[in-house]
């Protein structure tokens, strides 16, 4: 029988999940939108798995789970993850097992982007967007919007322009009042897609680069890779050839599959329910009030039975569990 | 309320409110003044000082402004206010300024002038809440406290230094923390030499002698965030937790006596690098990066609040050591926000990056050498 490992890598706006195969080909995945509900998202993204195994005939071993993303903690505890690891770390393993010379990563996710240099296959430095989410996949989604088109048609309706309009990069407030200027002074909208595609581009370097080297290979994943007047923008921005892989958005759920897979260093067989739909998961938030840190924890329920807690600094924050367990 | 004339208090930095709490507990005259250590940091502290400070303002100063109107609430009616080389030199004026204008009436004494600090002008300001304070005791008092601050600097350096490798979790902790109750009331050489030694052989027995490989980090940068763990979101601690040994130069032992005379150390060592003060601690971040660097240390942390100049000088410098020097330099900018997602995930990474670079040389080393 075969071995195989999960890797689910719950972002902010989607929650992408892959199961690779032995050799860390990928046999099925799946993404979907997590709607502000990581439970339900990953609820459903494994029972999108399952079903698409079962069209294929396998039924697997699982081997190892990873999470990955910022629900990481939430989601790994209550899948019995055997790894939670950061999604830098994970993009950055699993672009290396496509990409072995791959130099810079492009990411740009949903709401958040950043920038991984590597050298000789290690992660040498890396950046991730602070404070703001200009240039980042909500930004164009919600411009999409605005301009009546769909986003999956972005990038083919920027690949047309001739001459893209000049729009501000700083900041998404500025860029939104200058596509309205322009929009309104007769601007076709093909220009205006594909100006806001390179100040997207424009934003991203110069808010994740700074002071950082791009070389070849470079490699653009993310949600927004799959736009291709993004990648354009790059490539003329950079002067570079962009890779973008077939698996683009799903770079960061393979990489936290490979480490799971690493991180079973006895290869015993993970007890792992595919049933997962069925379970009844609750989380219950507290403010721990021991000291003046005030730290808020998160108590998480599998059928009304307290599997784990996330947050809290010091002890104190276990006394609490036999208050919150009878809620 | 109390029903003493003079309530006094002062902002929080680290544990410094131990040795200051014991030098004011000499200066002041008991029957007349009560000493009264501000609340623990807290969101609340964090809250009510960002509320009451101008937005761009650099966060220490939001600190510092919580710290205050918690005591003044709790009947403070004297506050005490340190300075600085950079916009720290004109809180106390500004926070001064505000404090009245919310309404509230209080004696305010600062420690620094712009040339320094002036123990003349100094004992003037502590005179007017203590008359019968002479001038000898008051010096003799400062050096008093110069020295236990010295020493709760340097066994503070070595708890964290040593926090990594200690037999049982958890012991160096408490040891410090009966160290600080206990400092608060230290009131003689004999016996704060009696306690640093009792001190240091209860930390060193809790150490394991075998100190094998670890991660080795340096934390250079702006002061405040450096010294205050919960203004930085306690990420040594963190790093401790995730097995790193923790560097630091910035303590105020090092700010008040050494960093005026490192001053050319700094600018020779740096030399490749700045060629004048980037002020505040801005050249000390730099020379100190490049001493971190030789020490072979396997990764830096550079922090500072958001906006503060000097660090962002220092900044773009870094960056270009990091790239010649071949270092991973992290940045961290920290602000009124409590949000540790971020902070964390970061870090992780940054580990992540270390551990697998240390596996990659080492492997690479065994290729070598067979």
């Amino acid at each position: 029988m075969d071995k195989y490992y999960i890797g689910i890598d719950i972002g902010s706006i989607s929650t992408k999940a892959v199961i690779i195969d032995d050799d860390k080909n990928i046999v099925v995945s799946d993404y979907i939108w997590t709607c502000g509900s990581p439970i339900e998202a990953t609820k459903k993204v494994i029972t999108n798995l399952d079903n698409k195994l079962k069209e294929k005939n396998i039924i697997p071993k699982i081997y190892g789970v990873g999470t990955t993303g910022s629900a990481r903690n939430l989601v790994g505890n209550v899948v019995g993850a055997n790894i939670i690891k950061n999604e830098i770390t994970a993009h950055a393993i699993g672009t290396l097992s496509r990409y072995p010379d791959v130099r810079t990563i492009l990411e740009i996710g949903g709401q958040d982007s950043k920038i991984i240099i590597l050298n000789q296959g290690i992660v040498v430095d890396y950046a991730m967007n602070t404070l703001c989410a200009a240039g980042t996949g909500a930004f164009l989604s919600s411009q999409a919007k605005r301009l009546g088109i769909d986003i999956e048609n972005m990038g083919d309706i920027a690949l047309t322009s001739k001459s893209p309009s000049k729009i501000a990069a700083r900041c998404t407030v500025f860029a939104e009042s200058d596509l309205v200027h322009k929009a309104q002074i007769g601007h076709k909208k093909e220009d205006l897609i594909a100006g806001l595609c390179n100040s997207v581009v424009k934003n991203y370097l110069n808010n994740l680069s700074r002071g950082k080297k791009i070389e070849d290979k470079v490699v653009f994943q993310g949600g927004v890779s799959k736009n291709k007047g993004v990648v354009k923008a790059f490539e003329n921005e950079l002067n570079k050839k962009i890779y973008v892989d077939e698996n683009s958005h799903l770079m960061g759920a393979l990489g936290i599959a490979i480490l799971s897979k690493e991180a079973n260093k006895e290869e015993k067989e993970i007890d792992f329910d595919f049933n997962i739909k069925d379970v009844a998961f609750k989380t219950v938030g507290v403010e721990c009030s021991g000291c003046s840190n005030n730290c808020e924890i998160i108590y998480i329920y599998k059928n009304n039975k307290v599997i784990d807690k996330i947050g809290g600094r010091c002890e104190k924050s276990n006394l609490l569990q036999n208050k919150v367990a009878n809620i | 309320m109390s029903s003493k004339k003079y309530v006094i208090s002062f902002p929080h930095i680290g544990n410094y409110y131990v040795p200051v709490y014991n030098l004011l507990s000499k200066l002041i005259d008991k029957d007349t003044t009560k000493i009264l250590v501000p609340d623990k940091m807290s969101k609340n502290t964090i809250d009510i000082g960002s509320k009451f400070s101008p937005e761009y303002i650099c966060v220490p100063f939001k600190y510092n402004m919580g710290n205050f109107i918690e005591s003044l609430n709790k009947g403070a009616n004297v506050l005490i206010q340190a300075g600085g080389g950079c916009r720290y030199g004109y809180y106390a004026e500004i926070q001064e300024q505000i404090l009245r204008d919310m309404g509230y009436d209080f004696k305010y004494i600062t420690l620094l002038d712009p040339e320094g600090v002036n123990i003349k002008k100094v004992y003037g300001r502590f005179k007017k809440i203590n008359e019968k304070l002479k001038f000898k005791d008051f010096a003799l008092h400062f050096i008093f406290a110069i020295k236990a601050i010295n020493i709760l600097d340097k066994f503070e350096t070595y708890i964290r230094e040593n926090i990594v490798f200690e037999k049982n979790k958890g012991e160096l902790e408490k040891i410090h923390k009966n160290f600080l109750e206990e400092l608060k009331y230290i009131n003689s050489y004999k016996e704060l030499y009696e306690f640093k030694n009792k001190y240091f052989n209860l930390a060193k027995n809790a150490v394991k002698n075998d100190k094998s490989d670890v991660i080795k980090i340096g934390i250079v940068g702006e002061l405040y965030t450096s010294m205050e763990p919960f203004s930085s979101m306690f990420l040594e601690k963190e790093l401790s937790q995730m097995g790193c040994f923790v560097k630091r130069y910035t303590t105020v032992t090092y700010l008040l006596f050494e960093k005026g005379r490192a001053q050319k150390g700094h600018l020779k060592n740096a030399k490749d690098y700045v060629c004048h003060s980037l002020g505040a601690d801005g050249l000390e971040s730099v020379s100190h990066t490049l001493e971190l660097v030789n020490n072979g240390y396997d990764g830096i942390i550079h922090i500072k609040p958001f906006g503060c100049t000097p660090e962002i000088n220092a900044m773009p410098i870094l960056q270009k050591i990091s790239r010649e020097k071949n270092i991973p330099i992290i940045y961290f900018t920290f602000d009124s926000q409590t949000s540790e997602a971020g902070i964390k995930t970061r870090l992780e990474a940054f580990l992540d990056m270390m551990v697998m670079r240390k596996e990659k040389i080492k492997k690479n080393r065994r290729e070598v050498y067979g």
